[in-house]
């Protein structure tokens, strides 16, 4: 009797099992992959950098981050970042206006053109600006004469960061602001609104969000910058090392302690940037283009 | 003639918002300035040697190494990060568990981490006495210094790719056809093999090419944990740098047209699978 009641009670639970939910033993293999594989290839380089950069204490490692060599590094990458992003911050905001709320012959082309960058090798990002501001390329022996110096030297490194961080926020406003289409817009204009008060007032604080979510990823990528910058710098000490190039330096020169510890700021910096795009993600995901949306 | 003057004067009256001209004009000027004509001075820049000579700086047998360690391995990472970018996707859109917002952050770590940190951290934790390094070196596997440095930093950079093309599209999908499967007597196992990811390949194949393209232009998480031996594990983008130090711009310069010409085929590819993929969603 129990047996047969038994046997039931299994029948009756498999007949309403949820046919899309996975058998446990699935989700807990799944489950396991996923987490080992993530902890092993993505968490544990993170946790390396922080212990390597504490290696020797935190007074080595706040010694590390306050010579000067360091300190000019710092403040190199920032001022690189304060040129590029705002620059790349207008032009997507002009590129998402025209291409969003225009029709134009030759748009997909053009959306084309300003994603190229991304697919481009940073390495090669860099090359361009040697092949046209070096001294064996088209502007160099004009500039060597003026005694303007573009390579190796604080514009070369802003206009490799202005290029690997270009499309940033153009392609995050322009999805953003195509589908939100331009019945506001053309309503404020029909009703008196200038150009720049339109867009003010109407459009800015629609996309205000997928802006800040735009800037923020630009910005990280315009410190984090390692390939291109590495090319059109020099590598002078001091001078046109940026923070990424400085690890580099420090870890050729086995100062495993500096260059872990300037590495370990670039990664807060990462973080930093990882829990405030999670925050506007999860907050605010109806005004982030729809990609973003998950 | 007047025919031709109203189809000109059309477009301009029906554009009721300003700024048309200003915004497509600053946006053509910037990126003809930024993109555009450095990248005209690249393509030009190998006629400077000739056709032979273009084909003899890319034909040496270093720069042929160097592109094919380049461009198979990033293959490679490419369908790891598909295998593994599939079941994370997976395990984070349909299952519940704590932690799980931390874990779906974590995975854009290789997009926020700048690329020397991600180098140098990969390089020690793999090296023979790191981490992960020093027990399988008790194996004899060795990877750092080797093209399995290239893979493991390649897959590392690749990642996020694969997970974020595929969890969107995984979460839209409706699961009535799961449940239709289900009805007709599909086990949970085939109807994931035969129904579910069939959906996903579009997707997937997305994600896997941009991984593909990152791969193969990757360079700061690189050069770190390959140890850059000369025709084993010395990347196409390393050989652009060392050709530039030893002042052989058209060289460097032949080597970086090849690789812009692959991402233009990825970029002409990659779009044709989004127009495909959108068709048969």
């Amino acid at each position: 009797m129990s047996i047969f009641s038994n046997g039931r009670a299994g029948s009756r639970q498999r007949a309403f099992r949820n046919p899309t939910e996975d058998p446990l033993w699935l989700k807990l293999l799944l489950g396991a992959v996923a987490i080992a594989f993530i902890t092993v290839l993505l968490l544990l380089p993170l946790v390396l950098v922080f212990k390597e950069a504490l290696a020797q204490g935190i007074a080595a490692f706040w010694a590390s981050i306050t010579e000067p060599d360091a300190l000019a590094a710092v403040r190199l990458s920032l001022t690189a970042a304060a040129i590029a992003v705002p620059l790349n911050t207008v032009f997507g905001i002009a590129a998402a206006w025209s291409v969003a709320k225009f029709d134009f012959p030759g748009k997909t082309f053009l959306v084309t053109l300003i994603d190229l960058p991304f697919s481009v090798s940073p390495v090669v990002s860099g090359l361009i600006y040697v092949l046209v501001f070096g001294m064996q390329g088209w502007f160099g022996p004009w500039l060597n004469d003026h005694n303007i110096h573009v390579l190796f030297a604080l514009p070369g490194i802003v206009l490799a960061t202005i290029f690997v961080t270009f499309p940033f926020v153009a392609r995050e406003l322009i999805p953003l602001m195509t589908d939100q289409g331009r019945d506001e817009e053309e309503a404020a204009a029909t009703l008196g609104a200038s150009g720049l008060g339109t867009f003010l007032r109407v459009t800015l604080p629609n996309i205000k969000w997928g802006l800040l979510y735009a800037v923020l990823l630009c910005n990280a990528r315009a410190l984090g910058e390692f390939g291109a910058v590495s090319v059109v710098s020099g590598h002078i000490r001091g001078q046109t090392n940026t923070m990424p190039l400085h690890v580099e330096l420090l870890y050729n020169n086995y100062d495993y302690v500096g260059a872990f510890a300037v590495a370990a700021l670039l990664a807060m910096l990462a973080l930093v940037t990882l829990v405030l795009k999670s925050l506007l993600e999860w907050r605010f995901a109806d005004e982030l283009a729809a990609v973003h949306r998950h | 003639m007047s025919a031709i003057g109203l189809k000109f004067s059309l477009p301009r009256s029906r554009h009721v918002l300003p700024g048309f001209r200003l915004s497509l004009g600053f946006t053509l000027f910037y990126l003809t300035g930024i993109v555009l004509i450095p990248l005209l001075a690249l393509v030009l820049r190998p006629f400077s040697l000739g056709l032979d000579g273009f084909w003899s700086a890319i034909s040496t047998p270093r720069v042929l190494a160097s592109l094919r360690l380049s461009f198979g391995m990033a293959l490679v990472a490419a369908a790891i990060d598909s295998v593994f970018g599939i079941i994370i996707a997976w395990v984070l859109v349909r299952y519940r568990f704590p932690g799980k917002r931390i874990l779906d952050a974590v995975i854009d770590l290789p997009f926020a981490l700048p690329t020397a940190v991600a180098g140098i951290a990969l390089s020690a934790l793999y090296a023979p006495n790191g981490w992960i390094g020093a027990p399988l070196a008790h194996y004899g596997i060795r990877i750092a210094y080797t093209p399995l440095g290239v893979l493991v930093a390649m897959t590392f950079i690749g990642l996020p790719f694969t997970v974020r093309t595929v969890q969107p599209v995984l979460s839209e999908l409706g699961q009535d056809v799961e449940e239709v499967a289900a009805t007709l007597g599909a086990t949970r196992l085939q109807t994931i093999w035969r129904v579910v990811l069939p959906m996903l390949l579009p997707a997937l194949l997305t994600g896997a090419a941009m991984a593909f393209a990152r791969g193969v232009g990757e360079y700061g998480s690189i050069i770190f944990i390959a140890g850059n031996i000369p025709m084993v594990s010395e990347i196409a983008p390393l050989l652009i740098v060392t050709k530039l130090e030893e002042f052989d711009y058209a060289g460097a310069a032949a080597i970086g047209v090849v690789m812009l010409v692959a991402s233009f085929v990825m970029l002409l590819a990659l779009n044709g699978l989004q127009s495909w993929a959108a068709k048969h969603r």
